[in-house]
């Protein structure tokens, strides 16, 4: 299964969201993830997607979606051709020195910020392109993870 | 001109065209029935038992003309009641502007009494749906509607009006109702190039569905067909839009289609699929479907390409656009060899019920309906065994004068839709063609045919049982007939002079037609209960998920 970025452009009409999420509910596409957000238009909101599938859901996603009366267009987005960012925030257990240490050299790697640390625990802040965040988490999930918070994408064409 | 939101409605109504609408009354709506009663002369409102009935006339009434059927019903229970007849009308792509009431807009949100969120409820059986929040909005919501329910692939729209907009009173100006025609672009190129996929082929079949019959093309497809005697299948979507007379016109396809309809697509090296989508009713198995030829894809609707099947060539037109276009650029062929094939095919290989007069078959009851009711009577059914045997052997040689509920598939369609078409048509036949388990859902509409006195002829095929599921239970589940036996002792003579409707029954071929010719005579509506046997079977059948390889003939 492939990860698809799609940057739509919807009226900011009450319910647009539901409309959305019910179109992607009743087709069977699977979402990753879905941020919305204003614009400097208030009567237009930008939906970043993230969904999961082959290129033959692709296609039916952008078409289906293409469709709904509040759509105004809808994109797709490649990581490497846009500004496309996500954030996470990860609590990992953290209670030897061995594994802090461990924490850090792997925060240092990937870019990522030690918001926070605790007798036990380390919260760690990654602001990176999805594929990246994909990677980082790979990593620190050789460590447990207390609790895990992604904000989905936000994207824009260059 | 300030007016309130009730009279805006009726203004738009008017003003869109919506002379006829289908309804049901209740404390949400008022203020509209209201605004109706001091415009009766303007708007016909037919007032229905149940806003099932309401959507599915409303629905059949757009069927029969083309033009937008409308629909109204009261909050709540009113509007999930619509719900399977927009649903209805979504699957067959049917114009609708259904309009609810909906408690007042302080009431929102409190599960108030007749309280639900429609909006959300029918979000994904309608094109889209509007929550009128502001009177402001109202007079732009209801054009909206009946411009999005007209546009493109046409379909249903729900408009939600709380009962605090239809009173609030703003400025209104009367508009014309915009010109819904697409104009397809459809480059030279594209003409060109499906063009010579059809001149190189040389086992061509043509598919066609209801979008031929939406946008009016069935000569323009005679044309494309004689031009080059390219031999054409069409759905149960499509039926009236050839006459069935027309030696290339091969009949229906899919699950119950003819044999030779299914095997000349098995075995064709170019398919033209024409409005129509590839339903898992029709592309049995997709994988097994046309698995010989190229197959190029022509809808109106883009996401309609590569949905159900990955096609080879496309072009998002409407059907007569296209035909139109191509037509020049396709070359006279003779196609002798194929034609002899399927001829071949027709021969050998198609179903032929036997005849038999002393019982009700019903193939001999559809082609004497056929014969009695003529050309320009409009057949709706129901859905199961009768429906299919009306799509065999009915004979509809014009579009809008088969209605049925094909992709939904909704059992107890039929009453409400006879209304609305015979509301559409007041000068044609409406026969009605049902089943015992599909009247029995709905029949409770039979009192609206009576109050408006509408000749609608009910043929009844009783066989005392849910007859589809039954075949499927003998076929398929060795015999186990759960809960397809209801052992109801509904007498429909009685049950339709009950209703002030009048009630006949017959047990053979002769009785049938001398019921039908009482029927034709009769003032109002009638029911022909035609009690027949629960053995009988609608074939051929290519069961579920297969392919023509596998089909049933006995």
């Amino acid at each position: 299964m492939q990860k698809y970025i799609l940057s739509v452009m919807v009226k900011n009409n009450a319910g647009v969201l539901a409309r959305v999420s019910s179109l992607f509910g009743r087709r069977g596409f699977n979402i990753d993830s879905l941020t919305v957000s204003a614009t400097t238009d208030p009567k237009v909101s930008r939906m970043s997607i993230i969904v999961q599938g082959d290129e033959a859901t692709l296609e039916q996603i952008i078409k289906q979606v293409s469709k709904l009366e509040e759509t105004i267009w809808i994109d797709q987005l490649w990581e490497d051709e846009s500004y496309c960012k996500e954030l996470v925030f990860v609590k990992v257990l953290a209670e030897t020195p061995d594994a802090r240490e461990s924490i850090r050299e792997i925060a240092e790697v990937y870019n990522a910020n030690i918001v926070e640390s605790t007798h036990n625990a380390i919260i760690v802040e990654l602001t990176e392109v999805p594929s990246r965040i994909d990677a980082f988490l790979d990593v620190i999930s050789n460590f447990e993870i207390i609790e895990m918070c992604r904000s989905g994408v936000t994207a824009m064409v260059r | 001109m300030k007016i309130n939101g009730s009279q805006i409605l009726v203004e738009v109504l008017v003003e869109q065209g919506a002379d006829t609408i289908f309804g049901y009354p209740g404390g949400s709506v008022l203020d509209i029935y209201d605004a109706l009663y001091k415009n009766r002369d303007r708007v016909h409102h037919v007032l229905t038992a149940h806003e099932q009935g309401a959507a599915h006339a409303a629905d059949g009434y757009a069927r029969a003309t083309g033009r937008t059927g409308v629909c109204l019903a009261t909050s709540g229970p009113g509007a999930t009641n619509l719900v399977t007849g927009i649903a209805t009308a979504y699957m067959d792509s049917i114009p609708m502007v259904a309009i609810t009431g909906n408690v007042g807009t302080k009431l929102i949100g409190k599960d108030s009494f007749q309280e639900v969120y429609i909006g959300g409820i029918t979000m994904p059986i309608t094109k889209h749906n509007f929550m009128v929040r502001r009177v402001e909005e109202l007079a732009d919501a209801l054009r909206d509607a009946f411009r999005i329910a007209q546009t493109g692939r046409p379909g249903p729209v729900l408009v939600d009006i709380p009962k605090d907009v239809m009173v609030a009173e703003c400025e209104f100006e009367n508009k014309a109702p915009l010109d819904t025609t697409t104009v397809f672009d459809v480059k030279q190129s594209d003409l060109q190039r499906i063009a010579a996929a059809i001149n190189e082929a040389k086992q061509p079949v043509l598919y066609f569905g209801g979008g031929v019959a939406t946008a009016d093309a069935g000569k323009e497809l005679a044309e494309l067909m004689h031009k080059a005697n390219i031999p054409a299948v069409g759905t149960i979507m499509a039926i009236g839009v050839l006459p069935v007379e027309d030696p290339l016109y091969m009949g229906m396809i899919g699950m119950h289609g003819k044999v030779s309809s299914g095997f000349a697509v098995d075995k064709a090296d170019l398919i033209v699929a024409i409005g129509a989508r590839f339903s898992d009713r029709v592309a049995t198995d997709p994988n097994a479907f046309a698995p010989n030829a190229k197959v190029i894809h022509v809808d109106i609707d883009a996401a309609e390409i590569n949905k159900n099947m990955a096609t080879d060539d496309s072009l998002v037109s409407d059907a007569k656009t296209f035909l139109q276009g191509v037509l020049p650029f396709v070359q006279p062929r003779e196609h002798k060899e194929w034609l002899a094939q399927i001829a071949d095919w027709q021969q050998r290989m198609d179903y032929r019920p036997k005849d038999d007069d002393s019982v009700i078959k019903p193939h001999q009851i559809m082609a004497a309906i056929a014969d009695m009711a003529g050309e320009d009577a409009l057949i709706v059914t129901d859905v199961g065994q009768h429906q299919m045997w009306a799509a065999q052997y009915s004979r509809r040689n014009k579009p809008r004068h088969f209605i049925t509920s094909g992709g939904l598939g909704t059992m107890g369609f039929g009453y409400g839709a006879a209304i609305g078409a015979q509301m559409a048509q007041p000068g044609k036949r409406v026969i009605h063609i049902t089943g015992d388990g599909s009247f029995h859902m709905n029949l409770n509409e039979m009192c609206t045919s009576v109050s408006n006195n509408l000749p609608i002829i009910t043929v009844l095929l009783n066989n005392q049982v849910l007859g589809m599921v039954y075949q499927w239970q003998t076929m398929f589940y060795g015999e186990r007939y759960a809960a397809t036996e209801p052992e109801r002792k509904t007498d429909f003579v009685k049950l339709a002079e009950a209703f002030g409707a009048h009630g006949l029954r017959c047990h053979d071929l002769a009785g049938f037609k001398q019921a039908f010719a009482q029927a034709l005579q009769n003032q109002g509506p009638t029911v022909i209960d035609c009690v027949m046997d629960r053995k009988e079977r609608v074939l051929p059948m290519i069961p579920a998920g297969k392919s023509v390889r596998n089909i049933v003939i006995y």
